[in-house]
């Protein structure tokens, strides 16, 4: 419905902190074609069904009528057009000579004029004949008011291709596509818009701001029966805000995305960095023509349009082209021959991988075909019917084929494609289409021929002789502490990994320290949450590599057996040996060239420039004299030199030969004495470097190793764990940003800058957002030069050891903490006491920064305002509702802490949070004394410990936990002798196994699986609210704004520095940003976005005092929420040992002896809070606001404290963090949506069964099910776990019968007594938190689809059941009974990482299994039919054991569950197993996790004692 | 190094603990023992290691990097251990002996138990250091043209004089007794800081370039004028030791003597220095009344004890310490119990709650006194209110009467009138944030600006004032 008071807007100009280059989006796709290559309008009419179905995968904007984006890319209708152009119709060459460009052209007539005229000019300029123009009948009543303000003018060109056809005039086309591009952009008005959808002699694409169901209402074209094609791809938007962007509507030119490419920007880097080299015969002199290949202004999948249109106009065929840019792992432990191997290590030198999830339909009009990412990460399905016609989309069921014309139903797995070549009529399977292309060339040959492999010719690393006299002085010249050595680099060089840590960060940014920082401190990484998912880089490390080449060719058009000449290194971390071998090298092709990276000690910003542009030019003169690795080195600099901080050294090359066209002529190698943590590492590789030879840190390790301080370890063991520890954290950075390889990490710049200024970032880290601007290269010479001085002039009455550090254990000479001894010892007393003067001295500590800063909020202000008297205020008790608890799980902390906050919160009418891992049903129950146990907030985090039906029901609010401040982007875990009788009950785990969560949710790969999650809590409880807990970065107000739209009730900002759990002492330190950025982020793109009316916002991470409250306010939030602040009332001292089970005060800790100690009461929290309230009255007041509610979103109450003159500060500018939209939506939740589920098909099956569940009576109800039908079931689970809680109702009681094509989510928490049958098949996450329910799943009669050939049902079935049975006559997608900790389940094959995380229960799979089964496996028991002896290869043995099926109670479990999947589904393979058993047994190999073995053997003494060790929080 | 995680839960204290009692009161050498090595290591392990080391950041004045020593002292690793000392603290061989060790009271471990033996293993690192000839001379590689003059030689005087001479300025030390130590020498007794301590370190001091001129009364020897000539500051480190007198009838009797000269006299003795009249006092044979509790006190009562008192009656006027933390005093504050010190154990009797009415005697020397019991009560802004106690009088005899009642302050002697230094209302030296007095270049520290306090804080302040007049001769030597 249009609103006039959104005044429609194409997308904003970045502003504030909103920036459009942080969108995102995902959707659904899908491609139907006649394998024949017959044309017929049938395609058509069916393209536009499947779009319809697949609308719930989409999302429509601000006004509920305007769709994120809808299209159709087919082949040209030549027919259509003889008919309907009437006066071009006549000269309109043959089909396949003459090319139609599809435009979108401005409102505005004059400026059409001019795009009208620039297309007729550079056609004609390029030889080609223009035929004239036809105005597309467009029907703009469907639209919503949004797109049809922005709606162009929709024109189609027609092109005589005098004389060129087919591929070679499409060659032309776009050449003259380009062209037109660059004539016309620079000189359209602003906000018309000029966009070529398409041009080409074989394929058109109809697109919009539409919903599916509006594309072909809106093009009638597409309802005229002679627009026939014989393919036909389709897309379905989902984005991220809600501005009408009709060119970002997929399909592109050829293909349409689902997912997300995370590795874009490193992509665009290194393509942009390709350009001059690009030559090939099919282009000639036209190769200028095309650049630059990647349009500015796209999204993601745009770009890989772009990049698939290069490659395949340059020769290729479309499928190579897809695996050159998609290829799938091909690491050791994949099953594949040599030739492929080849093929892509060989395309692995010429193409950094794009990557992301990802399923991607592509044509070029005459073949078609769909492409899966490496991982798997999106769901695609597809069904060959005998008539000879595919269809495959992102869910099945969304085209309707009756089941006995049904040949064959499968889904693509991780890496693999299928192409239907629809000149030759046939459908070519994943290993068809890799076989030929891998033969095209030698490339095995090629590569065996010509890589030079550097790593590990000799084995183990030589040892390294520490220079023990300057040892201590170059360590100081680099900045390193005591802490560098003990806490972090001790545990690598000994074990192998990086240390652990926990309770968040408290020391100031590294703008506001007073101690030399390292330029790596002012970067955060980025990470991925919601709209991708971080990779598990331990479980799935089998899809990721940090392989990596120097000497990349940079002509990507051109194959030849020289571009296999590479330098191949397994990982970048060059040891000196590695280095003195490439320096070695200097002879024929590869020539080393090393630049001393230093300026003139003491010098200012100038000098520090001036050695930055000489470094540079140097290395621009050493590439045009031929050489072609330059090394930047810090070794051995003269000392009056200082060091360049190694990160800018890179960056400044890297950039410099980026401009210069040079980059890919040279590798960029980096031998320096700085980097020594991960995070250096990867910020040198992110911005440019190609391997990094950290030899200081190598000869530190040394000097630990021989000084004894690592046991046994040799000075060479020491630098290969360290080595391997560095890799491990590597992988773990880019998993977080779901990138898999370190070719596609390189130069992708995924961090954001805090606290440097603009001019240095654009200048050196371009493209890095920097939105609060800092320091220049003033200051960076500076603390450069301080650490010169420090390591060449110490004092000499300073004792021969290295600076504290105080950075991870408060130091008084170390770094600064906000939690000190006074600040804690001041607030305890203040609560004990109950004490508010005290508290204000305790809030005075910490806020005023004045003097010393810690957070940016310490350097705002309030403007002076007319204060109220207090008492109009409103009071503590309203306020003190807004307030809630931190997600910590039962588990992490005692039950003692657990309930002592939840009573608290209770009393208050707050909210506590029951973090990760259930909680005790007999908490449910009020006590005597009228205290509530219960968690208000069900926290649902990856793991889904303990996430049960009846843990369900009894919130009233359910959290997704998608990050946590601590560590966004990773898993964690409970290692099982955490795991106790108590917990292990509250989780539904089995006591001793260890809990692994996973990094992502296995339901969100995407924007459009939130959605769907979203929905599916809604019906197990409706009477809930639902949030999402998101971590602040750069894009998390988009991110927010997509969370929005997928209808969540709140969204929660959650700052960097927060986090009580355990977590990768570089992860508390170095990911994601402060909450202010995100938080004001959140509320200025969620009013761009008018949503923010719909929304409430919540925010937490380090909130102290009253005056953070109102400056969350100010900034945008409702709600705020303490963690660190409730512990430390109640007890907690900082010890930071949470992971070690060893708290002192029984705070977190499990040991019941130390449990005892635990003092907190709730009192203690309560007057905290009231405390809180108190503090906040007082400000508003002096603000002159009433209520919090009027405070909300007034930013233009802040200012930036004039009185900080801290040198290092004065460059922050917070105008954008302070900025207010115009915007008529109101700042805060004034219009909260209400959900109707009435109308679901669950909705209607409860009118017939909810009197039955209440009676406990049975019975039986039979429907047909669709695609749309999701979640069905749920509703019903809900009801029944609300009257009889987790025990439910007598097996059977409930059973739902359906016949068709289940939605996702079937059977969702089903709870017992219910049984689900569905004759058909399902979509992805079937039974997901399965709760006692049964749900059977088994083809039609009539069809033959059983088996483990035909995929039955979607991914990631059973994602955290707890109880239950599941019997799946077919086979199953990816992850089948992920993180299953009670059901039992049969199926008939499954994809790969079956069982992953699995902690209890039991899986039979009666067929075969995709790899890596079993990863992270610590419980419960699998059975698997390994048919061909193979099985061990695709199993991932790290937890488990494979055994032989032998004991008779194991044989007589196994036949028990074939029998009553046989009875439950009729399966014929079940019954064959049966009838020939004997047969059968030997050839099922139990899978049998090692724990839970031991586990086993334990239980007769199962101890609650806990033994007391390393225990990650979760 | 790491440390281990459990030790605190697994390993109980085990304190060094005294020579027994009959050994002890025979000679006068120290009375605490040294653990053995092994289980030295053993009781550091009992470190948590904490995130927030209340100990470094709230207990101790030096800030001492007590969880990283004790994860070196666990694995032996001594020479590390002693760097890491020796980089907050110029002479861990005195706190390790005489600190009440603020520290252990704000242990996190203290909380729920036995704090870890911070003290001894501070003492284990540095006596290991000099029994392992790690303590040569470190003379500074190269001198400053700047010379200082420090005024006492007490524990901040020490403290300032050795940093400021390893910052490479040239130091002098004018001590007015006959050797250095100040209250280290003078006031604390052999049995709890042997003097070959003291001696030992101002070797080393001496060896690194500090001079040490002793018996010079400054002021009167040496004119002000002559410091300002010859120095380019000069650090002011007399102390507070104006004792608190006792203002009541029968004061003026022989045998009532003030707890410092007492403790001075003997400490003379032992150095085999001519002792003065003044100090010259024995409790030999003697009934003897120490008037006040603290350390003082005790060091009295244990002196007493070895010089053949007949008996020794500790009086305090405050009420007995409770045995535990109580509510108002939580931690990590100090913990206000009550203590019993070495000397204690030795013998004598305590009373608590007592006053002094007055003193009687015959002959002019004392017999005895009479005192009367105290109640306290909370009074006006929360000052303790006393009240003597109706019918609660007694009489003691005595023959020696010791006044342990504190002090008021520095002694206001010729060289301070002399420089025109400025007072508080305490009566102690004002000085600024940089530790400088009224009078450009003369600095301040220890007990003579703070008033009297502990040896750590001393040191810490010698410490803390030595870095002040680097920085002030830095600065006036670039605006030279």
């Amino acid at each position: 419905m249009p609103n006039d008071d959104q005044p429609a807007q194409r997308r904003p100009e970045a502003q504030g902190l909103y920036d459009p280059a942080n969108e995102h989006d995902a959707c659904g796709v899908g491609f139907l074609a006649n394998i024949n290559g017959q044309t017929s309008h049938q395609i058509i009419t069916d393209a536009i069904t499947v779009l319809c179905n697949l609308v719930h995968r989409g999302a429509v904007g601000g006004d509920a009528a305007t769709g994120d984006g809808a299209g159709i890319l087919t082949q040209i209708p030549d027919a259509l057009f003889r008919a309907k152009t009437e006066v071009i119709a006549d000269r309109l060459p043959p089909a396949d000579t003459y090319g139609v460009g599809m435009f979108f052209m401005p409102q505005d007539p004059a400026a059409r004029a001019l795009c009208l005229s620039a297309v007729v000019e550079v056609v004609k300029d390029e030889t080609l004949g223009f035929l004239g123009w036809r105005d597309v009948p467009t029907d703009s009543s469907v639209l919503g008011g949004q797109a049809l303000a922005t709606c162009p003018v929709v024109m189609q060109g027609f092109v005589d291709g005098c004389g060129l056809a087919g591929e070679a005039l499409d060659r032309k086309l776009y050449a003259v596509r380009k062209q037109i591009q660059a004539r016309v952009l620079p000189l359209l008005p602003p906000g018309q818009v000029f966009y070529a959808a398409s041009f080409s002699c074989r394929t058109i694409v109809y697109k919009g701001m539409l919903t599916g169901g509006q594309v072909s209402g809106f093009y009638r074209d597409l309802s005229d029966t002679r627009y026939a094609s014989a393919v036909a791809v389709v897309h379905q938007r989902y984005s991220t805000n809600t501005f009408p962007s009709w060119e970002l509507a997929q399909p592109f030119r050829f293909l349409g995305h689902n997912g997300e490419i995370n590795t874009l920007r490193g992509n665009l880097n290194q393509m942009q960095a390709r350009e001059h080299a690009l030559a090939s015969d099919l282009f000639g002199a036209d190769i200028h023509k095309i650049l630059p290949v990647v349009d500015a202004g796209g999204s993601d999948s745009a770009a890989l349009d772009n990049a698939v249109e290069l490659l395949y106009r340059g020769g290729r065929s479309l499928q190579h082209a897809m695996m050159m840019l998609i290829p799938e792992a091909w690491g050791a432990k994949y099953p594949i021959g040599p030739d492929q191997r080849g093929f892509f290590e060989y395309h692995a030198g010429l193409m950094e991988p794009w990557d992301g999830p990802a399923t991607v339909a592509f044509t070029d009009g005459r073949c078609v075909g769909a492409i899966l990412d490496r991982n798997g990460l999106r769901p695609a399905r597809y069904t060959v019917t005998r008539d000879g016609f595919i269809v495959l989309a992102s869910e099945t069921g969304v085209l309707d084929i009756a089941p006995e014309n049904v040949a064959e139903k499968g889904a693509l797995r991780p890496g693999q494609t299928l192409v239907v070549d629809l000149q030759k009529h046939r459908v070519m399977k994943n290993v068809e289409v890799k076989g030929l292309l891998a033969r095209r060339h030698p490339y095995r040959r090629w590569v065996e021929e010509n890589a030079i492999t550097i790593q590990g010719l000799f084995g183990a690393v030589a040892p390294i002789i520490p220079d023990t006299a300057t040892l201590l002085q170059r360590q100081r010249l680099f900045g390193y502490t005591r802490e560098d050595l003990d806490v972090l680099l001790e545990p690598m060089a000994s074990k192998g990994h990086e240390a652990v840590g926990s309770m968040g960060h408290d020391v100031p940014l590294a703008v506001f320290s007073e101690k030399p920082q390292t330029l790596y401190n002012y970067f955060k990484q980025l990470f991925a949450q919601v709209t991708n998912p971080p990779i598990d880089p331990i479980r799935e490390q089998l899809v990721m590599s940090l392989m990596t080449f120097i000497g990349n060719p940079a002509n990507i058009l051109s194959e030849v057996p020289g571009h296999a000449r590479l330098v191949k290194l397994q990982h970048p971390v060059l040891s000196n040996e590695d280095l003195r071998r490439i320096r070695n090298l200097n002879s024929g092709e590869f020539r080393t060239h090393t630049l001393q990276a230093g300026f003139p000690a003491g010098g200012a910003g100038a000098a520090l420039q001036a050695a930055l542009l000489q470094l540079a030019q140097r290395a621009e003169s050493a590439v045009y004299q031929g050489e072609n690795i330059v090394v930047l080195s810090d070794c051995g600099l003269a000392s009056d030199e200082t060091p360049i901080p190694m990160l800018l050294a890179v960056a400044a090359v890297h950039r410099h030969l980026i401009n210069k066209g040079l980059r890919t002529r040279v590798g960029l190698l980096v031998e320096s004495g700085e980097p020594r943590e991960v995070m250096h590492v990867a910020l040198l590789l992110g911005y440019g470097a190609t391997a990094v030879n950290p030899y200081l840190a190598f000869e530190t390790v040394a000097q630990m190793a021989l000084d004894t301080r690592l046991g046994a370890i040799t000075p060479a063991k020491a630098i290969e764990n360290y080595i391997a520890a560095l890799g491990e954290g590597l992988r773990k950075i880019m998993s977080k940003m779901g990138i898999s390889t370190l070719r596609s990490y390189r130069s992708a710049q995924v961090f954001e800058a805090l606290g440097i200024s603009r001019d240095v970032v654009d200048v050196y880290f371009t493209g890095t957002a920097s939105r609060v601007g800092g320091i220049g290269l003033d200051e960076i010479a500076a603390e450069a030069n301080a650490r010169w001085c420090a390591a060449r002039e110490p004092r000499q009455d300073q004792m021969p050891i290295l600076p504290s550090g105080g950075f991870y254990k408060l130091r008084k000479d170390g770094e600064r903490h906000l939690w000190t001894t006074e600040t804690i010892t001041a607030l305890q007393q203040a609560v004990r006491e109950n004490d508010y003067a005290r508290y204000q001295t305790y809030a005075a500590l910490i806020n005023d920064q004045t003097h010393r800063q810690f957070t940016l909020r310490g350097m705002f202000a309030f403007k002076a305002a007319d204060p109220v008297p207090l008492e109009e205020v409103e009071p503590i008790t309203s306020i003190m509702r807004r307030f809630v608890t931190g997600a910590m799980s039962f588990g992490s902390i005692s039950r003692e802490a657990h309930e002592t906050i939840a009573i608290a919160m209770n009393r208050i009418g707050g909210r506590s949070n029951s973090g990760e891992g259930g909680e005790d049903p007999e908490r449910y129950t009020i006590l005597p004394n009228g205290d509530n146990r219960c968690s208000a907030i069900k926290q649902i985090a990856s793991g889904r410990f303990g996430v049960t039906t009846e843990y369900l029901v009894n919130a009233r609010e359910l959290q997704i936990k998608i990050a946590q401040g601590a560590k966004p982007g990773e898993g964690g875990q409970l290692p099982g002798h955490k795991v106790n009788a108590e917990i292990a009950r509250v989780r539904h785990a089995t006591p001793g196994v260890t809990l692994i969560s996973p990094p992502p949710h296995h339901d969100i790969y995407s924007i459009e699986d939130i959605k769907q999650l979203i929905y599916d809590l809604r019906n197990v409880n409706p009477g809930s609210e639902v949030s999402v807990k998101l971590v602040s970065e750069l894009g998390v107000g988009t991110v927010a704004a997509g969370v929005a739209k997928a209808e969540a009730d709140r969204v929660l900002i959650s700052g960097y520095d927060g986090g009580t759990g355990a977590s990768p002492l570089t992860s508390i330190k170095h990911a994601g940003a402060p909450w202010e950025i995100g938080l004001a982020e959140t509320q200025q793109t969620l009013l761009l976005n008018h949503l923010r009316d719909k929304v409430r916002v919540q925010v937490d991470g380090q909130l102290k005092t009253g005056r953070d409250i109102v400056i969350g306010a100010l900034l945008g939030a409702e709600e705020f929420g303490f963690a660190t602040g409730a512990l430390v009332c109640m007890g907690c001292v900082m010890m930071r040992k949470c992971h070690q089970n060893t708290c002192p005060v029984g705070v977190a800790t499990q040991d019941p002896k130390l449990r005892a100690c635990f003092t907190g009461r709730p009192e203690h929290l309560v007057n905290f809070c009231r405390f809180l309230a108190q503090d906040v009255r007082e400000r508003l007041a002096a603000l002159g606001l009433r209520s919090l509610d009027e405070a909300v979103g007034r930013s233009d109450l802040l200012e930036t404290n004039e009185a900080v003159t801290f040198w290092k500060a004065r460059g922050l500018d917070f105008s954008n963090v302070f900025y207010r939209p115009q915007t008529r939506t109101p700042p805060r939740c004034v219009n909260p949506r209400h959900i109707d589920l009435g109308d679901t098909l669950d909705a209607r099956l409860l009118e017939q069964i909810g009197p039955a569940i209440e009676a406990g009576e049975k019975i039986v109800t039979h429907s047909p099910i669709r695609n749309v039908h999701r979640t069905v079931g749920t509703q019903v689970a809900g009801r029944i776990a609300q009257k009889y809680g987790h025990r439910g109702l007598p097996d059977d009681t409930v059973v739902m019968r359906f016949t068709g094509v289940a939605g996702q989510s079937f059977g969702a928490w089903a709870a017992s007594g219910q049984t689900l049958i569905l004759e058909g098949e399902a979509n992805d996450y079937v039974g997901k938190g399965l709760s006692g329910g049964r749900i059977v799943v088994r083809p039609p009669a009539g069809a033959d689809t059983s088996g483990d050939a035909h995929t039955i049902a979607g991914n990631v079935l059973l994602y955290g059941a707890t109880c239950g049975e599941a019997y799946i006559a077919g086979r199953a997608g990816e992850r089948f009974a992920i993180r299953n900790s009670g059901a039992v389940a049969v199926v008939e094959g499954v994809g790969d990482h079956g069982c992953e995380y699995m902690t209890g229960g039991r899986v039979v799979v009666l067929g075969r299994t995709g790899l890596n089964f079993a990863a992270g496996m610590s419980g419960g028991l699998a059975y698997v039919y390994d048919e061909d002896g193979l099985f061990d290869a695709r199993c991932n043995l790290d937890m488990v054991d494979l055994e032989q099926v032998v004991s008779e109670a194991d044989i007589a479990e196994l036949r028990g569950l074939i029998e009553r999947h046989a009875a439950a589904t009729g399966s014929a393979r079940a019954a064959t197993m049966l009838a020939a058993w004997d047969e059968t047994v030997p050839r099922f190999v139990k899978v049998f996790p090692m724990e839970y073995r031991k586990i086993l053997g334990q239980m007769m003494r199962e101890d609650e004692q806990t033994a007391r060790q390393e225990v990650a929080r979760d | 190094m790491t440390n281990n995680p459990m030790g605190f839960l697994d390993i109980p204290r085990k304190a060094a603990g005294y020579r027994s009692r009959d050994e002890r009161l025979h000679d006068w050498r120290e009375v605490e023992r040294q653990l053995p090595e092994d289980q030295v290591r053993r009781q550091a392990e009992r470190c948590m290691d904490c995130g927030i080391p209340f100990c470094h950041g709230c207990g101790c004045p030096l800030a001492n990097h007590i969880p990283e020593i004790h994860a070196l002292a666990q694995h032996g690793r001594w020479r590390e251990a002693l760097d890491l000392q020796l980089s907050t603290s110029n002479f861990p061989e005195f706190t390790g002996r005489v600190c009440p060790a603020p520290c252990e009271g704000s242990c996190v471990l203290g909380l729920v138990g036995d704090p870890v033996t911070i003290r001894n293993i501070e003492l284990a690192v540095i006596e290991r250091a000099f029994a392992e000839g790690w303590m040569k001379p470190r003379p500074p590689a190269a001198r400053l043209a700047t010379r200082v003059a420090v005024i006492g030689s007490g524990p901040a005087g020490l403290a300032a004089a050795d940093s400021l001479n390893r910052i490479g300025h040239h130091v002098t030390v004018y001590e007015n007794a006959p050797r250095p130590g100040g209250i280290l020498r003078y006031g604390i007794p052999e049995f709890k800081l042997e003097k070959a301590v003291i001696d030992r370190r101002v070797q080393l001091m001496r060896d690194e370039g500090v001079l040490f001129e002793c018996s010079v009364q400054v002021g009167d020897d040496l004119s002000t004028k002559f410091l300002f000539s010859r120095f380019d500051a000069i650090v002011l480190t007399g102390g507070a030791r104006e004792p608190r007198n006792l203002t009541v009838p029968g004061r003026e009797l022989s045998g009532i003597h003030f707890a410092m000269d007492y403790l001075r006299g003997q400490n003379m003795r032992l150095d085999g220095d001519p002792v003065p009249p003044r100090y010259d006092i024995s409790a030999a044979d003697k009934r003897v009344v120490v008037i006040g509790g603290g350390d003082t006190g005790s060091d009295c009562l244990g002196t007493a004890l070895r010089q053949g008192a007949k008996s020794v009656l500790q009086i305090e006027i405050l009420p007995e310490p409770p045995a535990t933390r109580a509510p108002s005093n939580p931690w990590p504050t100090w913990p206000l119990i009550r203590r019993d010190s070495s000397s204690h154990q030795e013998g004598g009797s305590r009373r608590w709650a007592v006053t002094t009415i007055h003193a009687f005697g015959c002959e002019g020397a004392v017999s005895g006194l009479r005192c009367a019991g105290v109640e306290w009560s909370p009074g006006d802004g929360g000052r303790p209110q006393m009240r003597i106690q109706p019918d609660s009088e007694f009489d003691v005899e005595a023959e020696l009467v010791l006044l342990a009642m504190g002090f008021t302050g520095p002694r206001k002697n010729k060289l301070l009138q002399e420089l025109g230094v400025s007072f508080d209302s305490r009566g102690t030296v004002i000085r600024d944030a940089e530790n400088m007095t009224s009078v450009p270049g003369v600095f301040a520290a220890g007990d003579l600006a703070r008033g009297a306090s502990l040896v750590v804080r001393a040191i810490a302040d010698g410490r803390a004032t030595a870095e002040s007049v680097h920085h002030w001769l830095a600065n006036t030597a670039m605006k030279r």
